[in-house]
C-alpha cells in the first residue's frame, strides 16, 4: 500500500472518485459506522459503483439488504467479513450457509480492541469476553489471577474507510454525536486511511483540544455530499 | 398458556427492575440491551441513574420524539435518543473499556435461558438465519452486576430457567439476578435463590414453571407489582 500513498503527492484532498480508485481488488477494508450512524455513506456507494472485488469487509455490521454496505454482498464483490453483527442483513447468513463468503464474528468490545491493537502495534491480547462459549474455540484460553482469559489477535487492515464530522486541510478530524463509534479507532489500523467530511476547513480553524483524530492517521479527505 | 399476558409481563419485568435502580443511594452507570431492558429506562425515577450505551454515549435521554429524531444519534438498540445535561461521546474502544475495565456497575440483558449456575444463552438460536453476537458477551463478563430480564417460560410454556443452557451460551456462570413476571431469583455463592414471587403466584406454580433448581430464601417476598 506504500505505492498507493506515493500516488496521493501533496496535499489530502481528493474528490470520491479518485480516493475510491486507491482500492485494489482483493483489499481488507474496515468501515467505519454502527447500524445507519457515522458510515461513509459517499466512499461505500462509490465503492458498489467500482469494479473492485475480492473484497474482506472488517465492520461492526453490513448495513441491510442492497442499502449501504449491504450493496457490496448483493453485487457479490466481498469475499470475507470480519464483524460483529449482521442480524440487520439476512443476506449474509444466507451467503454464509450457502458458502459465498466466510465471516469472522468477534464479541464487539474484541473486535473493536483487536482494531485498537493492530493500531498501537500491540499484536494480541487477552480479553475475558467469549471465555467458555463457541466463538472461543481453538483459540488459546490463560489464566491470570484466577480468571481464565482468551487470546485474540489484532486486525489490521489495507484501507479504512471512515466518516468524521469535520476536517481541517491537514487531516485532523472531529466527529458528530454517536456517528463516532468505530471511525476513530480504525483511523489508526489500516495502511491507507481515506476519510469522508461533512466539512474541511482550513488548519487552525478547528481547537486543537478538540480533535479526535490527529492528523497523522489520515492519508486522504474527501467532501461528502450531506 | 401464560399466566400474565405477554404485554403486561413484559412491563412488570421492566418497573421491577428500574425499581432497583431508583431506589440506589448513590450515582450508578447501568447499561441497557435492547427489548424489555430499553423499557427499564422509562419507570426509573430519581436523579441517581446514569445510562451507558455502548455505541458511545454516556448520559443516554429518552427515545426522540416523532419530528425530533437524529440519525447520528441512536442507542445501541438503533433508536434514535436524545441528549441529557452532561452527557459525553466516546468511540467505540473506550465504550468496551468502560464496560470490560468494570466501569458499569450493571447491565440489563435478555435471554432466551438462564442455567442453574448463571450461565446465560442470549446471543443466537442455530436456525441458520443469525448471524450476529453484539456486545453482550463483554457485558456479561465486564459489568459488576449482570441482572437478566425475561419471561418466566417461552410463548408455548417451556421454562426459560433450565438445569443447563441447550442453546449456545454468552457467558459462564455470570448472571447475579433474574426478573421474570413471577419472581426474582439472585444468584448467591453459585447456588439460584427465589428472593419474591408474584402475588398470583405459588411456590408450588414456580417450582412447575422452572426446570433449575433453586433454593427458597428464608425472608421470601411478595413481588411489588
Amino acid at each position: 500500500m506504500e505505492a498507493s500513498k506515493n500516488m496521493i503527492g501533496n496535499g489530502k484532498i481528493r474528490s470520491v472518485d479518485e480516493a475510491i480508485l486507491l482500492i485494489k481488488d482483493g483489499s481488507r477494508i474496515m468501515v467505519g459506522g454502527f447500524g445507519l450512524a457515522g458510515n461513509p455513506d459517499c466512499l461505500i456507494d462509490a465503492l458498489t459503483k467500482s469494479s473492485v472485488r475480492d473484497l474482506t469487509i472488517i465492520s461492526n455490521d453490513l448495513g441491510a439488504p442492497n442499502t449501504g454496505l449491504g450493496k457490496l454482498l448483493t453485487n457479490g464483490q466481498v469475499k470475507s467479513l470480519i464483524g460483529n453483527y449482521y442480524n440487520w442483513n439476512p443476506e449474509v447468513a444466507k451467503a454464509y450457509n450457502e458458502g459465498v463468503i466466510d465471516v469472522k464474528l468477534l464479541p464487539q468490545g474484541t473486535f473493536v480492541e483487536a482494531i485498537r491493537a493492530a493500531g498501537v502495534g500491540i499484536p494480541a491480547f487477552y480479553t475475558p469476553a467469549s471465555v467458555g462459549t463457541e466463538l472461543s474455540k481453538n483459540k488459546e484460553i490463560r489464566s491470570f489471577n484466577g480468571r481464565d482469559y482468551v487470546l485474540e489477535e489484532a486486525v489490521h487492515a489495507d484501507v479504512a474507510l471512515i466518516k468524521a464530522y469535520k476536517a481541517d486541510a491537514l487531516g485532523n478530524l472531529i466527529y458528530y454525536k454517536t456517528a463516532r463509534n468505530f471511525n476513530p479507532v480504525m483511523a489508526m489500523a489500516a495502511d491507507l486511511v481515506i476519510a469522508e467530511v461533512d466539512e474541511i476547513v482550513a488548519p487552525g480553524d478547528l481547537d486543537p483540544e478538540c480533535i479526535i483524530t490527529p492528523h497523522l492517521f489520515v492519508d486522504v479527505i474527501v467532501k461528502g455530499g450531506k | 398458556m401464560n399466566i400474565i399476558p405477554e404485554a403486561e409481563a413484559k412491563i412488570r419485568i421492566a418497573k421491577r427492575i428500574a425499581r432497583k435502580f431508583s431506589e440506589s443511594s448513590k450515582k450508578i452507570i447501568i447499561n441497557l440491551g435492547v427489548g424489555i431492558p430499553t423499557m427499564v429506562a422509562d419507570y426509573i425515577e430519581g436523579g441517581n441513574v446514569c445510562v451507558q450505551a455502548e455505541n458511545g454515549m454516556l448520559g443516554v435521554g429518552p427515545v426522540a420524539p416523532e419530528g425530533m429524531a437524529d440519525r447520528q444519534l441512536i442507542n445501541a438498540g438503533r433508536q434514535p435518543v436524545t441528549e441529557t445535561r452532561g452527557c459525553c461521546y466516546f468511540d467505540s474502544s473506550i465504550s468496551f473499556g468502560m464496560i470490560r475495565g468494570g466501569h458499569i456497575d450493571a447491565t440489563v440483558i435478555g435471554a432466551f435461558e438462564v442455567s442453574k449456575t448463571g450461565d446465560i444463552a442470549n446471543w443466537v438460536i442455530p436456525n441458520g438465519k443469525q448471524l450476529g453476537v453484539g456486545g453482550a458477551m463483554d457485558l456479561v463478563s465486564g459489568a459488576k452486576e449482570v441482572i437478566v430480564a425475561m419471561t418466566h417460560t417461552t410463548k408455548d410454556g417451556k421454562p426459560k430457567l433450565v438445569k443447563n443452557c441447550s442453546l449456545p451460551v454468552t457467558g459462564i456462570g455470570e448472571a447475579d439476578m433474574v426478573v421474570t413476571e413471577l419472581a426474582v431469583f439472585c444468584f448467591e455463592d453459585g447456588e439460584m435463590v427465589l428472593k419474591e414471587i408474584a402475588p398470583e403466584a405459588s411456590l408450588d406454580l414456580i417450582r412447575s414453571l422452572t426446570e433449575a433448581e433453586f433454593k427458597v430464601d428464608a425472608n421470601l417476598k411478595t413481588m411489588e407489582v
